[in-house]
């Protein structure tokens, strides 16, 4: 950030905002991880903490978002200012919905316990994970240092995480096809696997707020986009 | 404080940015050069106003903001020891030219100051006192010109049941009001406003703000603002002057989310003054 403002409590404001939008970026980080390692190690009392834990993520963002109105509305930030405060709204958002994702993949490991859980299966849903979770840090570290260059590489990187997420899919209805009993567990699976990949395209949004944020060029080209799955049939075998 | 180096400014372009499809310019500024004695005001400004478009200038106290808004209608010229050299392109002649009568200028190229300035005379006469100098119209058409310039101005409404009353009974956002309903009582081309606003209340304000709107479908407006959310709500073209130069012009949109100088951030988001 440039010098300081003439009114120092300016200054406080903003800071207090980003602090928060990077204590948030945190915990929704760490939030994450816990579900994708409740799925996998089938551990319901981490989901449960999981579920529990994105309360105080909700909370945040109201309490960033209030204080972000406040200071539009006291100071009438512009330029660099103003995009600071729009970005920490816009993040917040984001990160919030991040939450809700980790939250939806621990109540789904929930309804999995006791059923057959074969490795094989979680195996390809990790491997996802492990990226999303990297794109995640990556876009937080980058909103914390303003790092132009550093969003714009998670941003492209989000493609990858849709071819995987379409072979994922293909596997799972293919397994659902050899044994309906694997059903249950894959539909369940399939859902896990969507809201990750969700989570990616959520860290891409806030790469692209932090490019605005840096340069105050919206990024207008199209994103590239991957995931095939809505146009995917796997054929019966006969 | 760290300034960054002085670049070039493409006014052209930023004024096509900002004025897409592409407005004719209606005051062109070249290489001024502006002397209080020996006090160096204004420092080869190059600089476009654009036609029926309203053009904000900002910038601190004693920037040469105003000193610019003066030397377009030749102000300057009341006081000795003021002098400008270059150049202002006006309808195919030079503003600054000794040829052109300086009363003929000021009906073309109105202006409006900060504080309200009505004669000691009724509403109708303030209007019609100008409007004498140049015109010879008969009394109805002297009643259609006032109520027509009351109107566009938004004070007919408050002001047609007391025409025969003194000016100075009105409320100082009436009074500012008046004025620019006797600015353009004598239709001039351009509109300069010197800080408008910054004796009024809100509402007097809005109502100005809205004035502005509504005047540039037939005016050129230019305006001197320290109110930074005025200048990006009225003006689709914001200029920035520090220190005598003319430092970054851009559409209001660009310079107030994203602007390209150091010194124009610094100083729209109140961090030197």
């Amino acid at each position: 950030m440039p010098s300081e403002h003439i009114v120092s409590s300016f200054d406080t404001d903003l800071k207090e905002i980003s602090r928060h939008v990077v204590e948030m970026g945190g915990q929704a980080e760490q939030l994450v991880a816990d579900s994708v390692q409740a799925l996998i190690k089938r551990d319901a009392e981490l989901a449960q903490k999981v579920i529990v834990l994105d309360g105080p993520i909700d909370l945040l963002q109201r309490e960033i978002e209030e204080k972000a109105i406040l200071t539009i509305a006291r100071r009438q930030p512009l330029a660099g200012d103003l995009r600071e405060v729009v970005a920490a709204m816009r993040i917040a958002n984001d990160l919030e919905r991040i939450g809700d994702l980790a939250k939806n993949t621990a109540k789904r490991v929930l309804a999995l316990t006791g059923e057959f859980h074969p490795q094989k299966l979680v195996r390809g849903v990790e491997h996802m994970s492990s990226m999303v979770l990297e794109q995640l840090k990556e876009v937080l570290d980058a909103y914390a240092g303003r790092d132009d260059a550093r969003a714009i590489e998670v941003w492209k990187r989000d493609g990858e995480i849709d071819v995987l997420y379409t072979s994922l899919f293909r596997e799972l209805l293919t397994y659902m096809m050899e044994d309906p009993r694997n059903i249950s567990l894959c539909t369940h699976l399939l859902f896990c696997a969507k809201n990750i990949e969700r989570i990616g395209d959520h860290a891409t949004n806030v790469a692209e707020t932090v490019h605005y944020l840096a340069t105050g060029q919206l990024l207008t080209d199209e994103r590239p986009k991957q995931d095939t799955t809505s146009l995917t049939s796997v054929p019966f075998p006969s | 404080m760290n300034f960054a180096p002085d670049t070039s400014i493409d006014i052209a372009s930023a004024v096509n940015r900002a004025t897409a499809p592409s407005a004719e310019p209606k005051l062109k500024v070249e290489k001024l050069n502006f002397y209080y004695g020996d006090n160096h005001a204004l420092k080869n400004i190059n600089f476009t106003i654009p036609e029926k478009r309203v053009t904000a200038m900002i910038g601190p106290s004693g920037c040469g903001k105003s000193t610019l808004l003066r030397v377009f209608n030749r102000m300057y010229q009341l006081y000795p020891g003021q002098r400008a050299e270059g150049k202002i392109h006006f309808d195919g002649g030079d503003l600054l030219s000794k040829n052109l009568d300086s009363t003929v200028i000021r009906s073309r190229i109105g202006m409006v100051f900060q504080k309200p300035t009505p004669f000691p005379m009724s509403i109708y006469d303030n209007i019609a006192f100008g409007v004498k100098l140049h015109e010879s119209l008969s009394k109805s058409q002297m009643d259609e010109r006032v109520e027509w310039c009351l109107r566009k101005a938004a004070i007919w409404e408050e002001t047609k049941d007391r025409l025969h009353t003194s000016a100075l009974g009105m409320s100082g956002g009436q009074q500012q009001r008046l004025c620019i309903a006797r600015t353009i009582a004598v239709r001039p081309e351009v509109i300069l406003l010197d800080e408008p606003t910054s004796a009024l209340d809100p509402i007097s304000t809005s109502k100005i703000e809205d004035l502005i709107d509504e005047l540039k479908q037939e005016f050129t407006i230019v305006i001197v603002t320290h109110n930074m959310q005025q200048a990006a709500r009225c003006a689709d073209i914001t200029s920035f002057f520090y220190l005598g130069e003319l430092i970054e012009v851009g559409p209001s949109n660009e310079i107030f989310t994203n602007p390209r100088e150091a010194r124009t951030r610094d100083y729209i988001t109140g961090r030197f003054g």
